[in-house]
């Protein structure tokens, strides 16, 4: 699994970082997405893949295979 | 597209959606509709088309251009139209997003959980000592919303009934007179003039303590009056609409008490059970409006420039297009990207704290009282009327 984010995109809303707070993390100044792990181990992938999901902005891509 | 529907429509029963929703997704997905204003819009009610005209930059909810439709019958338009704090566009609403997304990390927000869970859990306590039935609207629905934004905004507790019902006055449409509302309105706008000037010289570690570090560094852009702005438009935003879902969330799940019983059975539920109720929502209110300023094509149809349109987002989340058995409730739905806080760049902002918000007020009410059942059969539960947010009157419930 390969992450991707769009800072550009995102709104600041923090349900990644909800979902899968090992991957996801936000600016202290804005709020904005920050990828703490861009190929995360097994387990925390069903979250991931849930977080791109709902993310209400689709700034989060997921590449199953890198 | 010819005939022109009356918006919103007649509402059927409390927790029922509108026949024309379904209508309209399969055969006039841009519909045009007549607002109480007499003002025409387009209605979208499809998930896929809400989905895209909500994410679209270019368009905002605020409806000041002079052909923007007036959404409500009375003349200042309702909230939308309001020149408030959350109606600064373009640059300086990113801004005012990005300060304001600070207080609302994810972060932040878990912080504040264990605070919203001790007043869910003294505020269900006063409920069961004052006896059964009690509603359950007054009695956690609207308290605990605003305690958390004065929290936020950290208001001290000995002040928190006083803000309350300035709340209440502000958001009210119909049940205090316009004397009563203005006084609220210049009370609370000298209390928080007075809550800038003591966090000035002490400050905390709340939203407003941080406003003001910021305007120094914001050239002045950040004046007291954008503090008091915000602070308004956290009540506007975050009060009545969290305070609506949390009654009509605990009306679904006890309306088919099969559901209620899963959840107690297993509380790990409590996630997606609160998102499946966000999603089933048949009674968001008016629906989130966007002013077209220029041509856009949505769904194969153009919107045209300077229209006003309607975004269903309760129609969107019953489009079994999106979602398997739509008109159903799934508590295990994942994921459940539903619509109800909108989606793009202008979602929510309060979204994380909505939902810790409505998951601890479940976790307690599944802990504290797996008894809880509704006093008045589901079909006897009554929408309140008049206002741009949905909810009940009442909901009253034994234990
Ligand atoms: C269940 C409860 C809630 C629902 C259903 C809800 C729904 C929404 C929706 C649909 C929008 C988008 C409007 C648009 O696209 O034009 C919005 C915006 C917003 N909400 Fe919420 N909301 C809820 C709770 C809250 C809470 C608790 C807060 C904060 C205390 C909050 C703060 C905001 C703010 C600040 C905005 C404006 C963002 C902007 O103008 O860019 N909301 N909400
Ligand atoms: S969920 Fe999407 S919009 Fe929200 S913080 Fe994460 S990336 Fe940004």
């Amino acid at each position: 699994m390969n992450i991707t984010v769009d800072a550009d995109k995102c709104c600041g809303a923090g349900q990644c970082v909800l979902l899968a707070p090992d991957v996801f993390d936000q600016n202290e100044d804005d709020g904005i997405v920050v990828l703490l792990d861009a190929t995360p181990p097994e387990a925390l992938r069903a979250a991931v893949r849930e977080a791109a999901e709902v993310c209400p902005a689709a700034a989060i891509t997921v590449e199953e295979r890198p | 597209m010819t005939d022109i529907q009356d918006y919103p429509f007649p509402a059927p029963a409390a927790l029922e959606p509108p026949a024309e929703w379904a209508e309209l997704r399969e055969r006039c997905p841009v519909a045009r509709v007549r607002l109480a204003s007499g003002d025409e819009a387009l209605l979208l009610t499809r998930y896929d088309d809400v989905k895209e005209l909500l994410s679209d930059p270019r368009f905002t909810h605020h409806l000041v251009a002079e052909d923007a439709a007036s959404l409500t019958a009375n003349e200042s338009g309702g909230v939308f139209a309001s020149g408030d704090g959350a109606s600064v566009r373009g640059e300086a609403h990113r801004e005012w997003r990005k300060l304001i997304g600070k207080a609302f990390t994810a972060r932040r927000v878990s912080a504040l959980q264990p605070g919203i869970e001790a007043t869910a859990r003294r505020l269900v306590d006063e409920m069961v000592e004052r006896g059964a039935p009690a509603d359950l609207v007054s009695a956690l629905g609207f308290p605990l919303p605003v305690w958390v934004i004065c929290e936020l905004l950290g208001v001290p507790d000995s002040d928190r009934d006083r803000f309350a019902y300035w709340s209440d006055t502000l958001l009210s449409l119909t049940r205090y007179s316009q004397e009563e509302i203005d006084a609220a309105q210049a009370e609370f706008a000298a209390y928080m003039r007075e809550h800038v000037a003591a966090r000035r010289a002490t400050p905390g570690d709340d939203l407003i303590s941080e406003l003001i570090t910021l305007v120094g560094a914001l050239d002045g852009r950040v004046t007291e009056e954008v503090v008091l702005m915000t602070a308004k438009g956290l009540l506007v935003a975050g009060h009545e609409t969290t305070a609506n879902m949390i009654g009509k969330m605990v009306a679904m799940l006890l309306a088919d008490r099969s559901r209620w019983e899963r959840i107690v059975a297993d509380p790990a539920l409590v996630r997606t059970a609160v998102e499946e109720c966000l999603r089933h929502d048949a009674n968001f209110g008016f629906g989130i409006p966007r002013y077209i300023s220029e041509d856009v094509e949505i769904g194969g149809t153009t919107l045209a420039k300077g229209s006003t349109v309607v975004c269903s987002l309760s129609a969107a989340n019953r489009d079994e297009s999106a979602f398997e058995d739509a008109a159903g409730m799934d508590l295990t739905r994942s994921p459940n990207p539903h619509l109800i806080f909108g989606a793009g760049p202008y979602a929510c902002l309060g979204q994380s704290l909505a939902r810790t918000e409505l998951q601890t007020v479940l976790k307690v009410l599944v802990e504290r009282l797996p008894t809880l059942a509704l006093a008045v059969p589901a079909a006897d539960l009554r929408r309140r009327e008049g206002l741009l947010v949905g909810g009940l009157e009442r909901v009253p419930v034994t234990w």
